[in-house]
């Protein structure tokens, strides 16, 4: 079985955010960090190349500081790390970054695509599904079980209060859930391997059955008009009771003055 | 493509089990201000399995027509054919904008057929108003009118962008639920119901349901509660939610909690108020032993009364609580429940 898992360098948003001047992000001045849920996607596939035996390729679209997640995926146990890198495709929204995407798949064989569900970047989680649609491929997202019979996958389908088991042929994409397992650690020899081993790097011109202007900024559909900080309605009182009694005192005075009792 | 072509507000009316989520009626309220600005008419898009008779609903929630998609194939949500019905009532019918919900149907279903009809998709929106896109003039560049601007949170809730989509048809938004206002229903009020059916053939794309689990839970949904008794990591124990629970009733309120607490298995996840859970906005929200971290604010701070109960001086809370008490929830919450019974018993 080959499992291709797409995977994100995402800045650490813990350390705050920073814009360059035209509103799109400066991801260059931010600690970087593989996706939470692209590494939940990751884990999936290593379990299933742990239990049928799979060869695991792990893509990322990004800068060339991205090979950073590859290795570290391959020091988890993927076999090859895979980086598309090309100043066209920067700025690109989830409809040019899932046609890029694409048009890398397009090269490689597969039976199974496994997607993060988003990432704690842009928290969209647009580029799985797009990604099979542009492939023509079943999707199932927010998996939080995984399991493969034969050449087709059952995968749970989470909803708010419900889940589904869903059956699909093969090959589908999917896209996990963080709570679908909890990653592996790099291990040493894995850490050896990742160093060693040789990243495939790929631009513009590796990409298959795409058009230009499908790409990067200037092939994306949604423009920012404007980004800032957030801006909250901040802080009310705050009061250190000398008592449990004080505390609830005030809190009833409040609701009082309030109306609300 | 010629934008001009592109007319009207369509809205994806989610149903489950032939029921209406809230999240289509809201889009609804929110698609109707919109047709105003645009001097065109707000449609919903009704798609499922013997869901015609649920048409009048959606008018009397602002509805002026109802494409009605029914199918045998299309009685459980799965992604192909209600994809396959969507892009085709947008490759039929033309609109200027189309609104799904940013639920786990909505942020499925979107994605695939914005991507299917080559347009724009713009996640998880808190705001939508009609302008222009540049903001400001621009030399050089024309300034289009009459645009969909779309505000949403991003990095975790650290930052909001403002995003067009001028030059493709439709201008596509999924919209987180709970956000947006329903209009108070016009009991009686009928809108144009049109049944269209694009055909459906199942190729390899169409999944199979072997089963569907629903999660037993007769709880409330916390996205409709007046009063949210939220705890947090603080609270220490699935037992010592109790506390809380106890509280809530006095207000006539529900129990909700943040991320940390279904992560423990104390609580379920349809309780779980933040960005990866729900967006709520009761009347008062109590955050008890809740640090508040930005994806739980994220989610509340909406409310219109924050009280946080903390023994952390230091927690975020405080930054986005009305009112902030430092101190020992186990000691204060049970007496503030004594304290409001009694007060309420006088009234």
């Amino acid at each position: 079985m080959k499992i291709v898992v797409c995977i994100k360098q995402v800045p650490d948003t813990k350390g705050g955010v920073k814009f360059n001047p035209d509103g799109t992000l400066d991801r260059a001045a931010m600690l970087a960090i593989m996706n939470p849920d692209d590494k939940a996607g990751l884990e999936a596939a290593l379990r299933l190349k742990d239990q049928y035996g799979a060869e695991v390729t792990v893509l990322t679209m990004g800068l060339p500081k991205a090979a950073d997640v590859l290795r570290e995926a391959i020091a988890m146990g993927a076999d090859k790390g895979i980086l598309v890198t090309d100043r066209v495709l920067g700025g690109a929204d989830t409809w040019a970054t899932s046609t890029t995407i694409a048009g890398a798949i397009r090269n490689l064989e597969y039976d199974l695509i496994i997607t993060g569900r988003q990432a704690i970047d842009g928290d969209t989680a647009q580029v799985g599904p797009q990604i099979a649609e542009h492939l023509g491929i079943p999707v199932i997202s927010y998996a939080q079980d995984i399991k493969v019979e034969g050449n087709k996958v059952i995968v749970q389908r989470q909803y708010d209060d419900r889940y589904h088991i869903l059956e699909s042929q093969m090959p589908c994409l999917i896209t996990a859930l963080s709570e679908l397992n909890e990653p592996r650690y790099m291990t040493p020899g894995g850490i050896f391997d990742a160093c060693a081993a040789e990243i495939t790097t790929w631009g513009r011109a590796d990409l298959k059955d795409v058009e230009d202007c499908n790409l990067g900024l200037k092939g994306s559909p949604t423009k920012i008009a404007k980004a800032s900080d957030k801006v909250r309605k901040g802080a009310g009182e705050k009061i250190v009771p000398e008592s449990p009694e004080d505390a609830v005192a005030y809190i009833v005075g409040k609701f009082k003055e309030k109306h609300i009792i | 493509m010629n934008l001009e072509e592109y007319k009207g507000v369509y809205v994806f009316a989610q149903q489950v089990d032939n029921e209406i989520s809230s999240i289509a009626y809201e889009l609804l309220g929110k698609g109707k201000e919109l047709a105003a600005t645009l001097e065109t008419e707000v449609v919903a898009v009704l798609i499922g399995y013997q869901v015609k008779g649920l048409a009048d609903k959606l008018a009397e929630y602002g509805a002026d027509k109802v494409i009605v998609v029914d199918d045998p194939e299309l009685e459980v949500y799965r992604t192909e054919p209600y994809a396959h019905a969507l892009s085709s009532v947008i490759n039929q019918y033309k609109p200027e904008i189309v609104l799904v919900g940013a639920t786990a149907i909505g942020r499925d279903l979107g994605p695939t057929v914005s991507a299917r009809v080559a347009t724009g998709l713009t996640a998880d929106c808190t705001v939508l108003e009609i302008g222009d896109f540049p903001l400001n003039p621009i030399p050089g560049q024309e300034q289009k009118h009459n645009q969909l601007l779309m505000t949403r949170p991003a990095f975790g809730g650290n930052t909001i962008a403002t995003i067009a989509c001028p030059d493709n048809r439709p201008q596509m938004a999924t919209v987180r639920p709970g956000v947006m206002q329903k209009i108070e229903p016009i009991v009686g009020a009928k809108a144009v119901v049109e049944e269209f059916n694009p055909g459906f053939t199942p190729n390899s794309r169409y999944v199979t349901i072997k089963e569907v689990v629903k999660a037993v839970s007769d709880t409330v949904d916390i996205m409709d509660a007046k009063v949210l008794v939220s705890g947090g990591r603080g609270v220490g124990s699935a037992e010592n939610f109790k506390i809380l629970e106890d509280l809530a009733e006095v207000l006539g309120g529900t129990v909700s909690c943040s991320r940390a607490v279904v992560d423990n298995g104390w609580k379920p996840k349809d309780l779980q108020v933040g960005q990866t859970g729900k967006t709520v906005r009761p009347q008062i929200y109590f955050a008890i032993g809740i640090s508040g971290a930005i994806q739980h604010v994220a989610g509340m701070e909406e409310s219109d009364i924050i009280v946080a109960i903390n023994k952390d001086e230091d927690a975020p809370i405080f930054d986005v609580a009305d009112y902030g008490v430092v101190g020992d929830l186990n000691k204060i919450v049970p007496q503030l429940t004594a304290a409001l019974k009694a007060a309420m018993a006088e009234k």
